[in-house]
């Protein structure tokens, strides 16, 4: 991650959306932040903790968004301008919470959620939008359009949130949260931080305080105010801009990444002179006379954004109360299929949208170029599927819960959970995960199939979480499964750190997100006080672990615990050489001969182990392999050595 | 300083390969000294899952007017920095036009469907000469090799930042690079100072 603090005022500097993001809020004097890590957000509370202790301001991973969010608000009630940063899912999480923020208000310090939306899915298990849930929460929303806003509007949108006196979101899409572009940047601020809860309430101010008791309808009177005050910023905010000429043949209203996709059309397809684009930062509520005022600019308007059609309908919305004999324009986007109702847009999309709203063609290369290319791909590129990293403890253990069930014989099955190891819903792990949802979502699903005995299910059930889930949202799921006595095993792969985002540590690691050494958590003695039957596997004892979940699955008692503790691979590459030299001895590899039908590169699948075609045997890759020997125990000839390093 | 000019604005450059490889490293690396010499520079990256083994590629767009969306158009790639040989095709078929210059790792990295045998992996021989075929110029670099030789494949990386700024395609020199490399690897400075002179030497001979 870039140095945030760095005091140089007015230079260019390479940042990500996230850390851009984070260096407004330092500009802004933000005291306090909170987090959850989850692509493509993590970033954001990554580089501010590691300012943290030199900035004089506090940052921390939270066990849950809700919890991040919570805090957060606790720091703004004693006037510290705090933020909460969190991926799509995570305001899902928060959501509960936030209905009852709006109403109470937050306190003297500026109060700002980021959102970051993930287009597509790509480091995602769904697809949403946190626009509407800010229009149906009533929460002002700001989005920026590229590097230097996601700074610039940070810091602005702190002043807004504080003027305001309500929560104010920032939403930003893994194309500005995660893409790197320039950020010039201003001044940090050197004010102390002094934090005091005011407990007296003020009641010459027409606003209410946060903790005046008032009925929640006047409370939401109050805030639809302060919306009606927020749009009326809006109105002028230098992060809606019109960018074309007086009378368009066509007039684009975009926001966020796809406002950089629209710009990149109108290049390509050469056409400034012809296509406008209003560019909105402040999406919710509507600027309505702004873009009023701009509506007339051409008698055809497409919007360009991404997932639901947020402005589309904001703006038909706007048409609708247009006097009766009042001129409408053409509107083209996700209703009239010229743009995709689902995953994220790019160029090209724009590119096509716009040539078939105008009637023109477009090609990017020539078509012999073309054809040739994309037919040698076809014939000559072979697929490339993700897998666990070699080394990964997930493999192992999937390979033993996979053996496990089937030599229990009953047709069990897993359910999953978010993380690295939502891969087992392939072949990286033999496609042993059935169910995915949301964080904690599989031991609660868990619960409700360990109780069907009296119906006839006799399949053993297997729920996994990673550790960092495990303490997020799994604690609850496991109690309800030890108090109702239902029948399954909470698998927990613990491997010391929150791995899919980028390794931060979680309660169970010993240590902060600022660096500081603090009292770890430790899962198996929650478990054990909860009154689970835990046991404690090294993943990479194919033969120990395996025989353990066997045992565990015929056991008739309520839910259990088996803790697979094995360290990240890529976390234990960073601080120490590999354990082993692998190599297989060419002379008892029996290739295709073998009766185990090549279990160790047909089925095992560790990118650290290939098919050599042509000598027929398998051979270790040197520059991939880790060296943790697993696949030693996988072979039935013995063919693969391992010595130590 | 000389100022630096672009050959066309903007420029598109792709850093193509596999996760684990670095290519985020590698597009760190020639982002930052862009900016430092004053241009507007965004990278798009695939990042989170795709990075578990997946292919990877880094989009960078170089300009003096315009900050460019992090994606570049289809056929629109002026150069193409595979440090793999099929994830180079594969951003041949996709992003390739008859200008692509390709600077090019040989070394092979099979995927799990290629090992599962669900694939095939094709001849080395004819990939390159595919490559070659649908670019106006390429440069092989035996970057994996000549990192093993000096000790560990990791250093392909900064051979292959050489090879790129030896290859004279960008508008940036070892004057430009060097700084950044000595702020990105503060401990192993030396040795890849090494490789990525031994990259300027192999991309000019």
């Amino acid at each position: 991650m870039a140095n945030i603090e760095i005091n140089a005022p007015g230079t260019s500097q390479l940042f990500i959306g996230n850390e851009a993001i984070a260096r407004g809020a330092l500009e802004a004097g933000i005291g306090f932040a909170a987090a959850y890590p989850g692509t493509p957000s993590s970033e954001i509370l990554g580089s501010l903790a590691q300012v943290a202790k030199k900035m004089g301001i506090y940052a921390e991973w939270s066990i849950n968004e809700m919890v991040a969010m919570e805090a957060a608000a606790g720091a703004s009630f004693a006037g510290i301008r705090a933020l909460a940063a969190m991926k799509q899912n995570g305001i899902n999480v928060v959501s509960d919470f936030l209905a009852n923020l709006v109403m109470s208000g937050t306190g003297k310090g500026g109060l700002v959620l980021v959102s970051c939306d993930d287009p597509s899915a790509i480091s995602s298990s769904n697809e949403q939008d946190t626009r509407p849930i800010a229009k149906w929460l009533d929460i002002p929303l700001v989005e920026p359009g590229d590097f230097q806003e996601a700074k610039d509007m940070t810091k602005w949108l702190f002043d807004l949130a504080e003027e305001l006196g309500t929560l104010c979101i920032l939403r930003s899409v893994t194309r500005i949260a995660h893409a790197r572009g320039n950020v010039k940047l201003g001044e940090l601020p050197t004010k102390q931080h002094k934090a005091h809860f005011d407990q007296i309430h003020d009641l010459k101010n027409v606003m209410p305080t946060t903790f005046m008791p008032l009925p929640s309808s006047l409370r939401h009177f109050f805030l639809h105010m302060k919306l009606d005050k927020a749009r009326e910023k809006f109105e002028s905010s230098p992060f809606n801009r019109y960018v074309g000429p007086d009378k368009a043949d066509l007039l684009i209203i975009t926001g966020g990444s796809c406002w950089l996709y629209s710009q990149d059309a109108i290049e390509a397809l050469k056409l400034r002179d012809r296509v406008g684009i209003l560019k909105l930062g402040t999406l919710w509520p509507l600027p309505e006379r702004f873009v009023t005022e701009h509506l007339n600019k051409s008698d055809k308007v497409l919007f360009v954004e991404e997932i639901d059609p947020f402005l589309e309908r904001s703006v038909m919305e706007l048409a609708g109360n247009f006097p009766p004999n009042a001129l409408r324009p053409t509107f083209y986007g996700k209703r009239s299929g010229h743009i995709n109702a689902y995953g994220e847009l790019n160029p090209d999309m724009v590119i096509k949208a716009v040539s078939t709203i105008l009637g023109l063609t477009y090609q990017a290369r020539d078509v012999a170029y073309s054809k040739k290319s994309e037919a040698l791909v076809k014939s000559t590129v072979p697929e490339r599927s993700m897998t666990f990293c070699a080394g990964c403890p997930h493999r192992a253990t999937f390979w033993a819960i996979k053996n496990a069930l089937k030599l229990d014989g009953r047709d069990g099955f897993v359910t999953g959970d978010i993380g690295c190891y939502s891969l087992a819903l392939g072949p990286a792990g033999f496609f042993q995960v059935r169910t995915m949802h949301c964080m904690g979502g599989g031991a609660g699903v868990a619960n409700g199939l360990g109780k069907l005995g009296q119906f006839g299910f006799d399949q053993p059930v297997i729920a996994v979480v990673g550790d960092s889930t495990f303490y997020h949202a799994t604690i609850p799921a496991l109690i309800n499964g030890i108090y109702n006595q239902s029948k399954f095993i909470l698998v927990i792969l613990d491997n010391s750190a929150t791995a899919m985002t980028g390794f931060q540590p979680h309660p169970g690691t010993g240590m902060t997100a600022m660096g500081e050494p603090t009292k770890a958590v430790s899962m198996e003695a929650l478990c054990h006080a909860l009154g689970a039957h835990v046991e404690v596997c090294d993943p990479f004892d194919l033969k120990g672990t395996t025989a353990t979940l066997l045992k565990m699955m015929a056991e008739d008692s309520g839910a259990k615990v088996a803790i697979m503790r094995r360290q990240c691979e890529l976390i234990r590459a960073k601080k120490e050489k590999s354990p082993y030299n692998v190599r297989v001895d060419v002379e008892k590899c029996i290739g295709e001969d073998c009766g185990c039908d090549r279990l160790c590169t047909r089925i095992f699948l560790c990118p650290g182990l290939v098919w050599d075609k042509k000598a027929g045997k398998s051979r270790i890759d040197e520059v991939i392999c880790s060296g943790c020997g697993v696949c030693v125990d996988v072979c039935p000839q013995g063919a693969i050595i391992r010595e130590a390093a | 300083m000389t100022k630096k000019e672009l050959t066309k604005d903007p420029l598109n450059l792709i850093i193509t390969g596999v996760g684990g490889q670095g290519n985020v490293m590698i597009s760190l690396i020639i982002g930052n000294a862009f900016v430092r010499e004053g241009f507007l520079v965004t990278v798009g990256e695939t990042y989170g899952a795709s990075q578990r083994g997946g292919p990877v590629m880094s989009h960078m767009r170089i300009s003096k007017e315009i900050q460019y969306s992090p994606f570049i158009p289809d056929g629109c790639a002026d150069i193409i920095l595979g440090m793999e040989p099929v994830e180079t095709l594969r951003m041949l078929g996709k992003y390739g036009n008859p200008n692509v210059i390709t600077i090019i790792n040989p070394r092979p990295i099979y995927s799990i469907d290629v090992t599962g045998g669900h694939a095939q992996y094709p001849d080395l021989n004819k990939l390159i000469e595919t490559v070659k075929e649908l670019s106006s110029q390429t440069w092989l670099i035996n970057a994996t090799e000549e990192a093993q030789k000096m000790g560990s494949h990791m250093f392909a990386n900064a051979i292959l930042i050489g090879a790129l700024i030896g290859s004279g395609v960008l508008p940036l020199d070892k004057k430009s690079i060097e700084p950044v490399l000595r702020e990105t690897f503060p401990k192993e400075i030396e040795t890849n100072l090494v490789a990525f002179n031994k990259g300027i030497k192999l991309v000019k001979t």
